[in-house]
C-alpha cells in the first residue's frame, strides 16, 4: 500500500505539492492525470525514493520512504537511461544483476511479447522500441509497486497498443499496484481502475473509473475538463 | 483495440458484447470463454473489469464459473432463449425512440421498416 501524509514538496521557492494525503491499495491500476507541470512525475519520484518531500510522510507498504525504497519500487522514468553499447540481451542480464526480484523469464517472455531482438544494440534501437524495452525491465521486477512516468508519451500508435497489451498481460494484479501518468488518457481508460487527478500541486479528484462512468455518465477525459473547469464538486 | 463509449460502465459494454456473441453463435452453448487476462488482452480491458463482467454474466446465468476449468457459455436453452429475447426488444426499442425522437408516427415506423426489409431482400442473408 502506498500512503501520503500531509506531504508536501518545494523545489527552492517552487511548489510542487501541497498537502497531498492519499492512499492506494494493491491489485490497482491508477492513473495519475494532469497538466503539464501540475505535480505528476513529482509525486511519482517521491514514491520512487527519488526525491525526499519537505514536509509529511510517505510510506509503501508501511516503510518510510528512502532511496532503497528500490527494492520494493520499480520505476520506469520518462527519461532514456540506457548505456547505449549494450545490447537488448545485455541490458536484461544487466538488470537482473542489479535487482533480485527481476524474473529473467518473465523478462524473456514480455521481450518476445515486444517482438525485440536479444542482439540488437540499444543505440540502434527506435524510439518505439526504447519504449517497449522499458516495459520489459518495468514489468520483470517482482515488486508490489510499480511507477510508470509516461510510459506512452511519443510513441506510434502501435508501440502504444503494444504496450497497453504488454500492461494487461504481464501485470501481477494479484499482488501489484501500478501508478502511470499520462497524457494519452483515451489511450489508458479502459485498463485503469482508479484515476487521480492533479492540479497545481493538489490531487482535486480520486475516483473509481467505473464508477465515474456508472453514477455520472462520464468518460476520463469529459470529467477532466469539467473538474477542471470547475463545474463539478472534486470528490477526493 | 475496439473502442467503448465514454457514458457506460465498461463491465456492462463488455457484457453486452459477449451476449451479441453468444446469440450470433460465434460462441456456442458449453463453450468456454477465453480467461480473463486473455479476453483482456484481446479487448484491451483491464483483467478487474473482466472478472467483473464475468460475474455479472454469472449472475444472469448466461455463463458459468467452473472451479479450475474456467467460465462457460450456458447449455441452457431457456437461458439463450430469453436473451435472445431480450438483445431483440433492447435492440427495438433504440431504433424506435431514435426513430420517434426525429417525429416519425408509428405507422410511419413500421411502413418504413417493411419497405427496407423489402428492398434488401436478400442483403442480409443468414451467415
Amino acid at each position: 500500500m502506498i500512503k501520503f501524509e500531509h506531504v508536501g514538496k518545494r523545489y527552492l521557492k517552487k511548489v510542487a505539492l501541497k498537502d497531498i494525503n492519499l492512499e492506494l491499495k494493491p491489485g490497482k491500476i491508477v492513473g495519475l492525470i494532469g497538466e503539464n507541470g501540475s505535480g505528476k512525475s513529482t509525486t511519482l519520484k517521491l514514491i520512487a525514493g527519488l526525491i525526499q518531500p519537505t514536509s509529511g510522510v510517505v510510506t509503501v507498504n508501511g516503510r518510510r520512504v528512502t532511496r532503497r525504497i528500490s527494492e520494493h519500487v520499480a520505476y520506469l522514468s520518462e527519461l532514456d537511461e540506457f548505456y547505449g553499447f549494450f545490447t537488448v540481451g545485455e541490458m536484461i542480464a544487466f538488470f537482473a544483476s542489479q535487482y533480485p526480484d527481476f524474473n529473467r523469464e518473465k523478462a524473456e517472455e514480455i521481450r518476445r511479447f515486444m517482438k525485440l531482438a536479444p542482439d540488437s544494440k540499444i543505440k540502434n534501437l527506435s524510439k518505439g522500441n526504447r519504449g517497449r524495452l522499458k516495459i520489459v525491465l518495468t514489468l520483470a521486477r517482482e515488486v508490489p509497486v510499480v511507477l510508470m512516468d509516461e510510459p506512452l508519451s511519443g510513441l506510434d500508435p502501435m508501440v502504444r497498443d503494444a504496450i497497453v497489451k504488454g500492461l494487461i498481460s504481464f501485470i501481477d494484479l494479484e499482488r501489484q499496484i501500478v501508478l502511470i501518468t499520462t497524457h494519452e488518457i483515451k489511450e489508458v481508460e479502459t485498463i485503469l481502475d482508479e484515476v487521480l487527478l492533479i492540479k497545481g500541486g493538489e490531487i482535486i479528484g480520486h475516483k473509481n473509473v467505473e464508477e465515474l462512468r456508472d453514477r455520472e455518465n462520464l468518460g476520463l477525459v469529459e470529467w477532466m475538463t469539467k473538474v477542471y473547469a470547475g463545474d463539478c464538486p472534486p470528490t477526493v | 483495440m475496439t473502442d467503448f463509449d465514454s457514458a457506460t460502465p465498461i463491465y456492462l459494454q463488455l457484457a453486452e458484447r459477449i451476449q451479441r456473441q453468444i446469440v450470433r453463435g460465434d460462441l456456442k452453448p458449453g463453450e468456454k470463454l477465453p480467461s480473463v487476462r486473455d479476453m483482456g488482452v484481446q479487448s484491451g480491458v483491464n483483467p478487474n473489469t473482466v472478472q467483473r463482467t464475468y460475474r455479472e454474466l454469472e449472475a444472469m446465468g448466461i455463463v458459468e464459473t467452473r472451479r479450475g476449468q474456467g467460465t462457460f457459455v450456458s447449455e441452457n436453452p431457456e437461458v439463450l432463449q430469453t436473451l435472445r429475447e431480450s438483445l431483440k426488444r433492447a435492440e427495438i426499442s433504440r431504433f424506435v425512440e431514435g426513430m420517434k425522437a426525429m417525429g416519425f408516427s408509428d405507422a410511419e415506423i413500421i411502413a418504413g421498416l417493411k419497405d427496407h426489409l423489402t428492398e434488401a431482400e436478400g442483403r442480409y442473408e443468414d451467415d
